[in-house]
């Protein structure tokens, strides 16, 4: 199977035979990533614009470096220091960077399917970086890779996710890519947090944390993405973290080898004790490091990837 | 589509050129001191381990082994028909102040030695670096010569010079095919 896509914008559009191209090929960079010298000329004459319309420091940081490890020039670009302050809409930005020649646009944005958006006008490839509530398709790559990496395996495992998992596009793009290579899925949180419906995705609920921990071989503990409390979706923090804190004394009930994952920022202390977190089931930074080999891997896919028709909706627009 | 045209080595032959390439390296190194053995991937990776064994076999000492994925340091990523990559480079030995015998089965543009010597010297500053091919087919693209070469065959650019190893094609043989829809 070759590789066809000009863009990675989520991981619901993908199949399964995709997925598994890209966490191969992230094997290859990992290796890479272990040398004396951590890079290969692949992507050299490349060159790859960060758009991070939102604070990012793993992320950002994570897709420049997978673009340095590959040659590739970068540019980063913030909105606070770019004309998007002038009042520049987003597609107007994109094209005058495409204008100056450049290859791949990585992109995070509020509002969810912003990336979709530029994708469908631009030639450049689109990396989604995360949208909105919608999906972060290189956080959930790089969260599989890693479970793939310490369990052997993707089928048949038992992945829980725990947390707000209504804000979180961290979530969505597990559950989908997971479900895809045969894993079992459930959450786990506060009802106020667990969007309606969501076991149409083929996910199981737990609303008591003990329970859901028996469940599990994989626990992916999301962030309490404070910013987003303020609608009243939690009565305190002291009371989400006293029944959905993911400690010590909980974890004795879960089985012996269970994984501990966690995508960052961490909220020590809510949502995951620091004992867990630093504890020996904790991949935690093996994440951040599989993080750079699979942004490798899908910057390298993209940029050889065919470029697909981008001029009809283009034209659509102009009559 | 292609048409074989003729065998050009058979098990027997592609042994005995591996065993004199083994003696010849050994002859001009004195031995197997600083030696190091990398295969090209893959078929030159099949080869490069045959060729390690041998010489281990002589000497009776192990000769390190490692092996390269050249595909990230390819010059071509718009033009090849984009595969995935399952493969990669296994060298756990640390090549500076070795002599790096390079091993590939067919020795062609010379594009696949560039990337190779590229590689390479990511990895660290080699005190030598040689290069032994199963098949010379001559019409090189760059400036490039191998030093260790189990047989030269004068081919044209139309033809395909296919190894096959036990390992991966279940059979030991170099075949010459033409392809068969060329336009003139």
């Amino acid at each position: 199977m070759k590789w066809s896509r000009k863009d990675l914008l989520d991981l619901e559009s993908l199949s399964s035979e995709e997925i598994n191209i890209i966490l191969d090929t992230a094997k290859s960079f990992r290796e890479v990533l272990d040398r004396p010298i951590k890079k290969v000329p692949i992507l050299r004459g490349r060159t790859i614009v960060n758009m991070f319309f939102e604070p990012s420091t793993r992320t950002s940081s994570s897709f420049d470096m997978a673009a340095k490890r590959l040659m590739a020039d970068t540019v980063n670009i913030s909105p606070r220091t770019s004309a998007v302050q002038k009042g520049e809409t987003l597609l107007d930005t994109a094209r005058n960077l495409e204008a100056m020649k450049i290859d791949l646009v990585v992109i995070r944005h509020w509002s969810s399917g912003a990336p979709h958006f530029l994708a469908k006008r631009i030639k450049a490839g689109v990396v989604n970086a995360g949208d909105g509530q919608h999906a972060h398709p290189t956080q959930g790559l790089l969260d599989i890779y890693t479970i793939r990496e310490k369990r052997g395996r993707i089928q048949g495992l038992n992945v829980l996710i725990v947390g707000d998992i209504t804000h979180s596009r961290v979530a969505r793009s597990n559950i989908h890519g997971l479900t895809k290579l045969g894993a079992k899925v459930a959450v786990c949180g506060p009802a106020t947090l667990i969007p309606i419906g969501i076991e149409q995705l083929g996910v199981r609920v737990f609303y008591n944390l003990e329970e859901a921990l028996k469940w599990a071989d994989v626990v992916n503990i999301l962030r309490l993405q404070l910013e987003r409390q303020k609608k009243g979706l939690l009565p305190t923090l002291r009371e989400y973290s006293r029944l959905f804190c993911v400690t010590e004394e909980r974890l004795r009930q879960a089985k012996p080898d269970v994984t501990i994952m966690h995508p960052g920022p961490m909220n020590r202390g809510v949502e995951i004790d620091p004992r867990v977190a630093d504890g020996a089931s904790s991949v935690i930074l093996d994440q951040v490091t599989n993080g750079v080999a699979v942004r490798m891997a899908v910057l390298y896919l993209l940029s050889g990837g065919e470029v697909a028709a981008v001029a009809e909706v283009t034209k659509k627009e102009a009559n | 589509m292609t048409k074989q045209k003729a065998v050009i080595m058979d098990a027997k032959q592609m042994e005995r050129a591996l065993v004199r390439i083994a003696h010849e390296i050994l002859e001009r190194n004195k031995g197997t001191q600083d030696l190091l053995i990398v295969g090209i991937k893959r078929r030159g990776d099949t080869l490069g381990k045959k060729i390690a064994r041998i010489i281990s076999d002589i000497e009776k000492v192990e000769v390190p082994y490692g092996a390269l994925d050249i595909t990230f340091y390819r010059d071509d990523l718009q033009t090849i028909a984009h595969q995935p990559v399952v493969n990669q480079t296994e060298l756990n030995h640390d090549v500076t102040n070795k002599v790096v015998v390079l091993v590939d089965d067919v020795l062609y543009t010379g594009r696949t030695v560039r990337a190779a010597l590229d590689e390479i010297l990511d990895f660290g500053r080699p005190k030598r670096v040689e290069l032994a091919v199963l098949i010379d087919r001559g019409h090189r693209e760059l400036p490039i010569k191998a030093d260790y070469v189990g047989r030269n065959v004068p081919t044209s650019q139309k033809e395909i010079i296919g190894v096959r190893t036990l390992e991966e094609d279940g059979e030991e043989k170099v075949i010459i095919k033409e392809k068969a829809d060329e336009v003139e």
